[in-house]
């Protein structure tokens, strides 16, 4: 499996690069040495345990490594899952960031600087060379390290000490191609002192081919700032989402995570944040709702490195079918990381007894003085509430859907973009009806 | 309006009813008293279609129609209200949702267009007046979190919502402060028509100074065993249940 891809950078890291910016190249062949080693992980390892990528993996996908355009026009094809959010809206068409703005983006505030990785890295080296990388090749990860190797562009977003943006950035994923492709982005975000950014990351998928994206994002949360970042996919199921979310935050910033999974093929979300100074705040949220064959694999990774910070996950999954899921949250809480505060909820709904939960909290704990929790479940809708439902005259089918509904609320309630929530709010009423049995908003889906 | 003929009925393979008769008619309101564990809530669970009951023999009409075939969300519709011993709490579930979803629910089954909004707001509000109950518990999920009498109370705001034919209350008064037995009676006796019926479980006589029934029954090991009018009440109260159960045991 790995063979292919080894011969082919060996063979075209020369083009690779050409078609890269320097900031990226200079990590390159580190990252390339480092995946010969690793290879793609395995579910044999322990933070890949949930994770079956040997199929996906073992497709043989195009890569566009001579960055040949993609003729296609995200603003015509794209219906928007979410509209109305008035947002700075962008584009990335498979791995590389689409070059024209928005028309109906209003100017970004001074300062404020997003766009491709690729170009940014070229104009403006001196802001990206003290970031890119800095996270993501600490990881000793058969994926990062590939992405490492292979990604040649991204998005990029820069907001500069204080400033607030008082719009969410919405950066669309488009995958577009007429033969089954692999795509590898780097998304580099970059939050100075004080700054506050909102992301709406939402993945689609547009032809029906096999699609795999292996994505990378590393984010850094300077001290006083805050970020939340959403992730919507609304993939086909011959999707294959591999994304890395890498975030750095240093003293009292505030971060919040929102991944919500409505339709995919195979998904992987790994999060990974380290908690570099006093006094943070983390909120990691996810829901999962999947049916068929589906497959999502959350993986959390909080590392408590420094006293006094805050950290709070909840996790919902509704499985159906013979969908397969799993959470990992795995917490690490440093000898002098005193005074953490570390929570965790994972809880389950399976619809049918062919539907697979897996589930593991993982606790590592070097200081004394700390407060730390953690609980999952794994059940059935609740008889007695839809039976009460029922005795009321709600039909069945809706009292579950209710159920259901209200089950996910609380992680709806971790959105802070209201008009997101609302909408969000529909799709999820939506894909529990069964009229999202399909992703929205793709082509081949209508 | 009901007619239970020689009810029997089961949980995890043990009968709780033993062959019970009961006749309801319009306008009328009758009181069943029993030992704890006689299958009071049995009953009325088995009548509300609860799936965990398994009915072994018997029949059971509501207006002529075979209820034990229906689901519950029918018997529901066609004018049956149970007021659960033990209320469920729904968390993420809003009152106001529940409300709106069920009292639409009973709408369509008639062949009626959905309550507008100011409407089904008009009627929240009349109803919860009915029963005195605070207005931030019907913004909160359904139960969750109410004391015991805020959820008795709360369920016969439902009743009063969704105007049953025939309701069922099943101790409703235990863990009602004395105020709130007098809200919650008043609230049933304004609801009471001469179309409509009313069983009352209850251990208390206190309730039946309240709410006067026109029948007594008392229920025993999963039969009616005795009925009376409002007077057996008192010779309960006052004397127990030994008598009774001397009386049936010794048959
Ligand atoms: N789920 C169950 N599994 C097993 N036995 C049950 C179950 N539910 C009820 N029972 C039994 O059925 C019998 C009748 O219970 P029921 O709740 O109908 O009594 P009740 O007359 O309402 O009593 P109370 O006055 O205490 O409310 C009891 O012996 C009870 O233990
Ligand atoms: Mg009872």
């Amino acid at each position: 499996m790995e063979q292919q891809y080894i011969e082919l950078y060996k063979q075209h890291h020369e083009s690779i690069k050409e078609h890269s910016a320097t900031v990226m190249n200079t990590l390159r062949d580190g990252s390339f040495t480092l995946f010969e080693k690793l290879g793609f992980p395995t579910s044999k390892l322990e933070n890949y345990k949930y994770s079956d990528l040997k199929e996906p993996l073992s497709i043989d996908y195009g890569l566009n490594i001579n960055r040949v355009t993609i003729p296609v026009n995200p603003y015509e094809v794209f219906k928007c899952d979410v509209p109305g959010i008035h947002s700075f809206l962008f584009f990335v068409v498979n791995d590389a960031f689409y070059p024209v703005n928005e028309p109906n983006n209003k100017s970004l505030p001074n300062g404020v600087i997003i766009g491709s990785l690729k170009e940014i890295a070229t104009t403006h080296p001196e802001l990206l060379k003290d970031y890119y990388g800095k996270l993501s090749t600490t990881k000793n990860d058969g994926l990062v390290a590939f992405n490492g190797a292979f990604a040649q562009d991204g998005f990029f977003m820069y907001v500069p000490k204080g400033v607030v943006l008082d719009q969410p950035v919405q950066l669309i994923n488009i995958m577009r191609s007429d033969v089954d492709f692999m795509a590898n982005s780097h998304n580099l975000i970059i939050l100075e002192d004080g700054a506050h950014a909102q992301l709406l990351v939402c993945d689609h998928t547009m032809d029906e081919v096999r699609f795999l994206s292996n994505r990378v994002t590393e984010v850094f949360v300077g001290e006083n700032a805050s970020y939340e970042h959403y992730k919507l996919e609304n993939t086909h199921i011959k999707t294959t989402n591999l994304s890395t979310l890498l975030i750095d935050q240093k003293t009292s910033s505030t971060v919040l995570t929102n991944v919500i999974t409505l339709h995919n093929g195979v998904t992987r979300n790994s999060i990974e944040i380290d908690l570099d100074g006093e006094h943070c705040e983390t909120r990691l949220c996810g829901m999962v709702i999947a049916d068929k064959n589906q497959q999502v694999d959350n993986f959390t990774y909080i590392m408590h490195n420094k006293p006094n910070c805050n950290s709070n996950e909840l996790f919902k999954y509704v499985l159906d079918d013979n969908s397969k899921a799993g959470f990992t949250g795995k917490i690490l809480v440093a000898k002098d990381a005193q005074k953490t505060s570390a929570f965790q909820i994972n809880k389950n709904i399976l619809l049918k007894k062919t539907a697979k939960m897996s589930t593991k909290p993982q606790l590592e704990i070097y200081a004394d003085d700390v407060k730390c929790s953690h609980g999952a479940t794994i059940g059935q809708l609740d008889e007695t509430a839809k039976f009460y439902m029922q005795s009321r005259g709600i039909p069945e089918a809706e009292a579950k859907l209710l159920l259901m509904y209200a089950f996910t609320s609380d992680v709806i309630e971790n959105i802070r973009i209201t008009a997101l929530q609302d909408r969000i709010k529909i799709l999820v009423e939506k894909r529990l009806r069964g009229d999202l049995s399909k992703c929205e908003g793709c082509i081949i889906c209508q | 309006m009901l007619e239970i003929k020689n009810l029997h009925a089961n949980i995890n393979g043990k009968e709780i009813l033993k062959g019970l008769d009961l006749v309801v008619r319009p306008g009328e309101i009758h009181a069943i008293m029993g030992p704890n564990g006689a299958g009071k809530s049995t009953l009325a669970s088995v009548l509300s279609g609860n799936q965990a009951f398994e009915v072994t023999k018997g029949d059971v009409t509501f207006y002529g129609k075979n209820l034990l075939e229906m689901l519950p969300e029918d018997r529901s519709r066609e004018g049956i209200f149970l007021s659960f011993q033990y209320p469920v709490e729904i968390p993420g579930v809003s009152m106001v949702n529940f409300m709106r979803t069920a009292l639409n629910e009973h709408r369509k089954y008639n062949k009626l267009e959905p309550m507008s909004a100011t409407d089904f707001l008009r009627t929240m509000r009349e109803k919860k007046e009915l029963v005195e109950m605070d207005s931030n518990l019907a913004n909160r999920s359904v139960n969750e979190g109410f004391s015991g009498g805020e959820k008795k109370k709360n369920e016969i705001f439902q009743m009063a919502m969704l105007d049953p034919r025939l309701a069922i209350l099943d101790e409703t008064d235990s863990g009602l402060d004395i105020d709130a037995l007098r809200i919650v009676a008043n609230g049933v006796n304004k609801l009471k028509r001469t179309d409509n019926a009313t069983i009352l479980i209850t251990h208390y006589q206190r309730l039946l100074d309240y709410i006067v029934p026109d029948f007594v029954h008392v229920l025993y090991d999963g039969r009616i065993v005795k009925t009376g009018g409002k007077e057996l009440a008192l010779e309960l109260e006052d004397k127990g249940y030994d008598w009774i159960k001397k009386e049936v045991d010794g048959e």
